[in-house]
């Protein structure tokens, strides 16, 4: 027992001052006043989330969620088929499943400046419809929310992937079988008896691509320029240019409140990671 | 059925790959726009001349070894605590580290860090990004050891217990060498959520630990710039490598 506790020592250290801490301190200074110079000041206050209610902050939460909830549905529209598809490839189901993975493994910030390059003005896919003729001035693909939409889309696809491919691997095929045998059209079979079975997989697929979409700062800062400002780059603005550190923390805490709550609402027993 | 699931895989695969391989053939173009004009080197030349980017490189690559290293070892060993016996402030701890957006993270790790300034003359700098990336790397690598863990059978390890070795005995020779396979995956996760973060690093960052995808990110915002191709392709290539190496002593 006493090994097991200097194991865990360690860690427990580490984790202490690298989140509980930090979330401590967040959760002090949102009850706390803006200083004169940025920093924080007494009297305590609950102001900073009187002010979340503000329909201009109310209208930035609703745009996050939005923006998360269409790349999710998206990222699950689009990642079925492909988990479908690897699931029932037979001998090279790891070939293909690598060759979802392997985005993941490079670097995210390359793979949202590689849309960057193609939608720009002067970009890949302006520059070849003005070559052909096609359209005269170069369409504004960047800087608005489709291009946030597809940014996480492509980013997070492989979140969605590999959950369904999971549950889709240890589907038994027999039911799908059976539903054949009973008349069922092959399409009929997926949607009534292969969806159904993949909702664990689909639930933690959900949660793994619109957790993240919803916080997201990068994304949304690159690919929707000043144009698109969402709960992230809000909460960064406050740490940064606008030095309003309670409220900055306040905002930090609405953020992880949402997330919780759907984690909590997704949860069922004997899906834990940890 | 199984035919159009088979198209529709091409076009995926194509969506998930083809944004790369754009990025990677602009970059040996002579041209700075997105029209070819012959191939060319000098967007490399222009990278391997640029002071700034080499630096970044090097603080990146030295903060994700400290980091990699660090979060491996400690989740390791907290791995195996865990799996003997559970400790829900650690578990919880490090669920909420793994589901708290990037940006909360860094900007609740700041205001820590400043905290403790007040009481201590240190500055933002190697050390807190190293700090943060251990931090928020510690979780993954639990993860997936744990995972590993979970089919390990338990009477090995009182075997080796009844033969005589002793507690730490039995998780070093026993237990350690079946997680190998599990500990390089974790450690290459590790690597790489640290060499490719740029929303906590950023904010906990001085001024002289700027790392690569700070410098990209700032090159980035600025608008598109050849070089950062030939830069996202050396670095994509170089991911690649190491995964490949890694996979193959996985293997061996």
């Amino acid at each position: 027992m006493k090994l097991r506790n200097a194991f865990l020592a360690p860690s427990a250290v580490l984790m202490t001052l690298t989140m509980m801490a930090p979330l401590a301190i967040i959760v002090v200074y949102s009850l706390l006043t803006r200083g004169a110079y940025g920093g924080v000041e007494l009297p305590w206050t609950v102001e900073n989330f009187t002010r979340l209610w503000d329909p201009v902050y109310g209208a930035i939460f609703l745009r996050s969620l939005g923006i998360a909830g269409v790349a999710t549905v998206l990222c699950l529209v689009l990642g079925f088929p492909l988990a479908m598809f690897i699931a029932g490839s037979g001998p090279r189901k790891n070939l293909y499943l690598s060759l979802v993975i392997l985005p993941f493994w490079t670097s995210f910030l390359i793979r949202t400046y590689a849309w960057m390059f193609i939608l720009r003005d002067t970009g890949i896919v302006n520059s070849v419809l003005q070559s052909l003729g096609i359209i005269r001035e170069p369409l504004p693909l960047l800087y608005n929310d489709g291009a946030v939409i597809l940014g996480l889309v492509y980013g997070f696809l492989p979140f969605m992937v590999l959950p369904l491919y999971a549950t889709l691997e240890r589907l038994d095929p027999n039911l799908l079988e059976a539903s054949a045998d009973l008349g069922a059209r092959p399409w009929e079979t997926v949607v009534r008896v292969t969806l159904p079975l993949c909702a664990p997989g689909i639930r933690a697929g959900a949660i793994l691509v619109f957790v993240p979409c919803l916080g997201t700062y990068l994304t949304s800062d690159l690919l929707g320029g000043s144009k698109t400002v969402l709960i992230g780059n809000l909460v960064q603005n406050q740490f940064t240019a606008s030095r309003d550190w309670p409220f900055g923390a306040a905002l930090s805490l609405a953020l992880m409140a949402i997330a919780m709550l759907l984690l909590f609402a997704a949860r069922r027993k004997g899906e834990e990671l940890l | 059925m199984k035919r159009g699931l088979a198209v529709y895989a091409v076009g995926a695969y194509a969506f998930l790959h083809v944004p790369l391989l754009i990025l990677a053939v602009f970059s040996f173009n002579s041209s700075r726009f997105a029209v070819w004009q012959g191939f060319s080197l000098q967007w490399y030349r222009a990278v391997a001349a640029d002071g700034n980017l080499i630096e970044a490189s090097v603080n990146s690559l030295l903060i994700a070894i400290a980091a990699t290293t660090a979060a491996t070892i400690v989740g390791t060993l907290a791995a195996y605590g865990l799996w003997k016996r559970g400790s829900a402030w650690l578990s919880g701890s490090m669920y909420l580290s793994l589901v708290t957006p990037e940006i909360v993270t860094g900007a609740s790790l700041l205001a820590l860090f400043q905290w403790i300034f007040r009481f201590l003359h240190l500055r933002l700098g190697m050390h807190t990004v190293i700090l943060a990336h251990v931090g928020f790397s510690l979780a993954y690598v639990v993860v997936v050891v744990l995972a590993r863990l979970r089919s390990f059978d338990r009477t090995l390890e009182e075997a080796a217990l009844d033969l005589g070795a002793t507690e730490f005995g039995a998780f070093w020779s026993v237990t350690l060498p079946y997680l190998g396979p599990a500990i390089a995956a974790a450690a290459m996760l590790a690597f790489t959520v640290s060499i490719d973060d740029y929303v906590i690093t950023s904010l906990v960052a001085g001024v002289d630990s700027q790392t690569l995808p700070m410098v990209i990110y700032a090159l980035a915002r600025r608008g598109v710039n050849p070089a950062l191709n030939a830069v996202s392709t050396l670095i994509v290539v170089g991911l690649g490598v190491l995964i490949m190496l890694s996979e193959r002593l996985r293997r061996a």
